[in-house]
């Protein structure tokens, strides 16, 4: 195997990676050796690579698994280098997903993407696809509290970025009764009322677990991250937010 | 230590047993006939009545001990229940022995297998959690499967080795007969997991594949025992290479066709349980007999038999949760666990009672030291080899402590001494020896081990359990979690977990539900909706608590006369009369209003407003005990009383007061000046009013009142919906909350414990009293949800909204059919 692709900004890439701990050597030898597997056509361009203090994120998989997230990747693109959201309607099992629209809107957020405090990315390419999927990388026990809290924190956000979809840090009345509304599209027989009440409800049960007891004339305005967490403090996501990737031959699901 | 604790309730239970056998002396003078040949006004047929009247004697004394060991928590917190009923068990059987010199009562297999063992099983697998289970599902099939036949084969085996090394001295037995012994002996028994587990409460995974391997190992059981019992009946030398086939497919086709004969029963069963509409009665009889028979089918057919009897209770208990009417769904509830934990009472006192029995006793130091040492020994290895290689596949490793947990909690039960029983004397010659260990060995697990265990699980620091309250926000997220998952996974062309739950929930959603539920019961059954109802329902509960512990008065005083200030109730309308007279027309003539006669005394007495706003609270307020409408006996039918719409009607009040609160915390807006300043004065009396903070209220008097009817009341509100939907459309009463909450003035968010006094509508008050209108076998409560759309004021509120979509008109026209059809079809809210 010979690499095919070697240009400056690899280069660059390559030294900025070896200067940096172990974890950004493994790194760079992922992307390496995902570079030596790919086309001409594919190789993410450099400039988006996020910057270095995002590596532990993009610890995602094992090589074999870039690799196959990599043909999954072309598949759903159609070869091309980077995916549309149009592309993501190729999945047919995509379709029976209640909240479909806002899981492909996650992938092009540039808040998931590390790329800015709002707005939407038009196409994600390689390199970004792996930053999402590397949000449900099971999370390693074994790297210390510090460690586990902050990847718990990642995964939390990008839950969070779903439902506050106009990127202001809080998730209003109304992004909250969408997103529910949403969820409960999937069963035909809970109307849409009843849908916002439960929003409104949860909501309620939000602000008191937040707040706690109110003034009369104090307003609860949303839910704040900070407040997410608070909600979220002492449920176990360790097997809520996590894919193993399974070493399965995928199945071509698109035409 | 704690025979002393006991001591209070120890006398009558002894007694209890001197009469068991005393009773059977008595058989000696009951057969004289009378001398004369007379007629006798009293005879004494003991013998008549003798088979039943010993078994219900023993259920009463196990039932009784339980009670004892209840009296003092200090000696259940320490000692498993299931240790001290074979205590128990090995006394009486001492004092029946001593007696009577017979051991007459024993753990028969038969009594076992088919009285005892099903109710326990049916429960374990109708209460299933199921997404933990099928989430585990590899990890127990192996540990199952692969797990019983290591630890049959290896304590077999080093058994036989220690026999051939002459340790235990001259046994006329062959390597089959170990092995026949170690396959007996190997599979964890889910009666004792259970009894040990339930009270030790170790994190939910944990639990779940220690018990489900206890239950899916059966199949491994039979089939190994079944095989090796035919080869020791064949003679070691006849077995073939083809026998050993013959066994391993038998395995499959045992475990195979067993799960598929629960599978096959529980969907008949939920397509039953779909037409009992008109037989609600016995509705519940369906679960037990169509599950037991799924039961004696699979053994009748010789296939497993706790595995059908299982997977009937799984796949069948989503779809008849949601068939079944909600006191049938309590009744199932209520009599499923008696049974299981009557059953297990009984198993481990008779487990203690048959092993006095000098005659099955058989001593050899070396076979039974050697087989504790054995199987715990292997127990253990066999679980750090599969943990091993299951850790490389899992997603939640199982870390070193849940291994030990595991390797200790492998307890043995009556399952093994209702096998070893079953042997056949003549074919296994040392049966008696196989007997005694086996008990042995089932009296070390479960009284050593399950002592034990606490205090290890405390000592490692184990994971336990933890009980939460359902979170609305929590289901909410964890079903956004699912979701995401399932993208995810499709998106990166993974097939996992996700993805075939997905699909799965898809298939079911389209196919199977259609099939196996009712319409009904479609549309409600949804995680979220029943979190929100449960929720709902215990603001209720809290919100009658608080009324209670304030005191009548200043609970029905305060705010309603501030309301009434603005109210002219003077004029009735002519709709409420009409409406209150169709209601009568439609209401059940047996329930009648108790206070009738002072009703009727004040009907001409000058209409004060404090009174009629009493009587008003007090009807909204002071619900009617549950017995009250129960004038006629019925055998098969239960009236449908008030309870139900009271429950409903809490129901109500509370999700308008938790929007109410909430939106105008939301949107922080006062349309209304003179309501918000109406709002702050209530406050302020509330707080005057009330001296310990809204939402820590002492609930636990009332909530076991409700504790029955809280499942009950989950689906009440939408299949209520069901019935609005055919003539006005729509949720109507989410409808109306919501959008007349929104005019509805004050600020501030409270806590979702509702404030009750902020609660009364000035439209209930604006009705004419309720003694005064034709309707007075009507409880007014009902009638005034009904009648909430068409009053004046509420009317006004609710047009504008209404205007967005439909004319006044229309709504009036629909709000018609609605209300009437309503109090007619009590029946039809449990389509």
């Amino acid at each position: 195997m010979s690499v095919r692709v070697v240009n400056d900004t690899a280069v660059l890439e390559a030294q900025a990676a070896l200067q940096l701990d172990f974890r950004g050597l493994l790194r760079f030898l992922y992307l390496s050796f995902l570079y030596c597997q790919m086309d001409v056509a594919t190789v993410p361009s450099l400039e988006v690579l996020p910057s270095p203090q995002n590596h532990i994120e993009l610890n995602v998989v094992s090589s074999d698994q870039i690799e196959q997230l990599h043909r999954r990747f072309k598949q759903l693109s159609g070869d091309q280098p980077t995916i549309r959201k149009e592309n993501f309607n190729n999945v047919p099992d995509l379709e029976l997903n209640p909240i479909r629209s806002k899981i492909v809107r996650a992938f092009f957020d540039n808040r998931n993407l590390r790329k800015g405090p709002s707005g939407l990315a038009d196409e994600i390419n390689f390199e970004d696809f792996l930053t999402i999927m590397s949000y449900f990388r099971p999370i390693d026990t074994t790297l210390g509290e510090e460690q586990v809290e902050l990847s718990r924190k990642e995964k939390l956000k990008f839950l969070f970025h779903m439902y506050d979809s106009d990127s202001d840090g809080r998730i209003t009345l109304e992004e909250y009764r969408n997103v529910v509304e949403e969820l409960l599209s999937g069963n035909p027989h809970i109307e849409k009322e009843s849908a916002r009440s439960i929003a409104d409800g949860a909501m309620m049960e939000a602000a008191s677990v937040c707040v706690g007891q109110m003034e009369p004339d104090q307003v609860y305005e949303g839910i704040t991250f900070e407040d997410f967490l608070k909600i979220w403090q002492g449920i176990d996501i360790e097997t809520k937010m996590h894919i193993r990737f399974l070493n399965m031959e995928t199945i071509a699901l698109c035409h | 230590m704690w025979h002393r604790a006991l001591g209070p309730g120890w006398k009558p239970l002894l007694a209890l047993a001197l009469a068991l056998t005393s009773l059977q002396g008595a058989r000696a003078f009951e057969e004289e006939p009378s001398p004369d040949g007379s007629f006798q006004v009293v005879t004494f047929k003991w013998h008549h009545v003798q088979d039943p009247y010993i078994i219900a004697l023993w259920i009463l004394v196990a039932s009784l001990a339980k009670i004892v060991f209840h009296l003092s928590h200090k000696v259940t917190s320490v000692v498993p229940e299931s240790a001290l009923l074979i205590v128990l068990g090995l006394v009486l059987g001492g004092i029946v022995w001593a007696a009577d010199h017979i051991a007459s009562f024993t753990l028969t297999p038969t009594l076992f297998f088919f009285y005892l063992l099903p109710p326990i099983v049916l429960d374990a697998g109708y209460f299933m959690p199921n997404r933990l289970f099928f989430g585990n599902l590899g990890t127990i099939l192996l540990y199952a499967v692969i797990g019983t036949i290591w630890n049959a084969a290896t304590t077999g085996l080093s058994l036989y080795g220690v026999f051939l090394s002459g340790l235990m001295g001259e046994l006329k037995i062959g390597l089959l007969d170990f092995l026949l012994f170690g396959s007996l002996i190997a599979a964890v028994d889910p009666v004792a997991v259970l009894a040990v587990f339930e009270e030790v409460h170790v994190n939910e995974v944990l639990f779940i594949i220690v018990f489900g391997e206890s239950l899916l190992n059966d199949a491994v059981t039979v089939v190994l025992y079944n095989v090796f019992e035919s080869f020791v009946t064949l003679g070691g030398d006849k077995v073939t290479g083809v026998d050993c086939v013959k066994g391993i497919v038998s395995f499959f086709v045992v475990s195979l066709g067993g799960t598929l004969v629960g599978v096959i029963f529980a969907f008949l069963l939920s397509l039953v349980t779909r037409f009992t509409k008109h037989v609600r009665i016995i509705e519940p009889g369906f679960v037990f007999v169509i599950s037991y028979l799924s039961y004696l089918t699979s053994e009748m057919l010789s296939l497993s038999a706790i595995l059908a009897i299982t997977f009937c209770g799984i796949c069948c208990q989503k779809y008849v949760k949601a068939n079944i009417s909600e006191q049938s769904a309590t009744t199932v509830r209520y009599t499923m666990k008696m049974l299981a934990s009557g059953a297990e009472t009984i198993i481990f006192m008779f487990l203690g009672i048959s092993a006095v029995d000098p005659l099955i006793w058989t001593w050899n130091t070396a076979f039974v030291l050697l087989t504790l040492v054995f199987i715990s020994v292997y127990r253990a290895i066999g679980v750090v080899l599969q943990t091993w290689i299951l850790n490389r596949y899992r997603m939640v490793q199982l870390e070193t402590i849940d291994q030990v947990v595991m390797s200790y909690g492998g307890l043995r039960g009556a399952v093994a001494y209702a096998l070893v029983v079953l042997l056949d004397e003549k074919k296994v010659k040392e049966k008696n020896l196989f007997v005694s260990t086996t008990l042995i060995v089932v009296f070390f697990t479960v009284i050593f081990q399950g002592l034990t265990i606490k205090p290890l699980v405390q000592w490692l620091k184990v994971k336990r359990s933890e009980q939460r309250e359902p979170k609305l926000n929590e289901k909410l997220h964890g079903r956004a979690f699912d979701h995401i998952l399932s993208a995810i996974e499709d998106i990166s062309g993974q097939i996992g977990h996700n993805y075939l739950r997905d699909k799965w929930s898809n298939f079911d959603r389209k196919f199977l539900s259609k099939v196996l539920m009712r319409r009904s019961a479609q549309k409600s059954r949804d995680r979220i909706l029943n979190v929100f109802h449960e929720l709902n329902l215990k603001d209720a509960i809290s919100y009658v608590a608080e009324g209670e512990r304030r005191g009548s008065l200043a609970f029905i005083r305060s705010p309603s006369t501030d309301n009434m200030v603005n109210v002219d109730f003077s004029t009735p309308r002519p709709s409420t009369v009409e409406a209150s007279v169709s209601y009568l027309l439609r209401e059940n003539v047996s329930t009648v209003c108790l206070d009738m006669q002072s009703l009727e005394q004040r009907r001409r007495s000058i209409r004060d407003t404090e009174d009629m706003v009493t009587h008003h609270t007090l009807q909204q307020y002071l619900y009617k005990p549950r017995q009250e409408y129960k004038h006629l006996y019925s055998r098969h039918e239960l009236t449908p009383n008030e309870d139900e719409k009271q429950d409903k009607e809490i129901f109500h009040r509370t999700m308008r007061k938790r929007l109410e609160s909430f939106k105008s915390a939301k949107l922080g807006i006062n349309q209304n000046k003179k309501a918000a300043k109406l709002y702050k004065r209530e406050r302020a009396q509330k707080r005057r009013n009330s001296s310990i903070p809204n939402g820590k209220l002492p609930m636990e008097n009332l909530a076991h009142n409700f504790v029955i009817k809280e499942k009950d009341l989950e689906l009440s509100e939408p299949e209520e919906v069901t019935n609005y939907e055919e003539t006005s459309g729509g949720i109507e009463f989410l409808a109306n909350v919501t959008k007349d909450v929104t005019s509805e003035s004050g600020a501030g968010i409270d806590n979702p414990v509702f404030s009750p006094d902020e609660d009364l509508d000035p439209s209930i008050l604006s009705r004419v009293p309720p003694w005064l209108s034709p309707g007075e076998t009507v409880v007014p409560s009902q009638r005034a949800r009904v009648q909430i759309p068409n009053s004046p004021s509420n009317f006004r509120r609710l047009t504008p909204f209404r205007l967005s979509n439909k004319s006044v008109d229309s709504f009036l026209l629909a709000d018609g059919p609605e209300e009437q059809l309503q109090p007619a079809s009590p029946e039809s809210t449990h389509m």
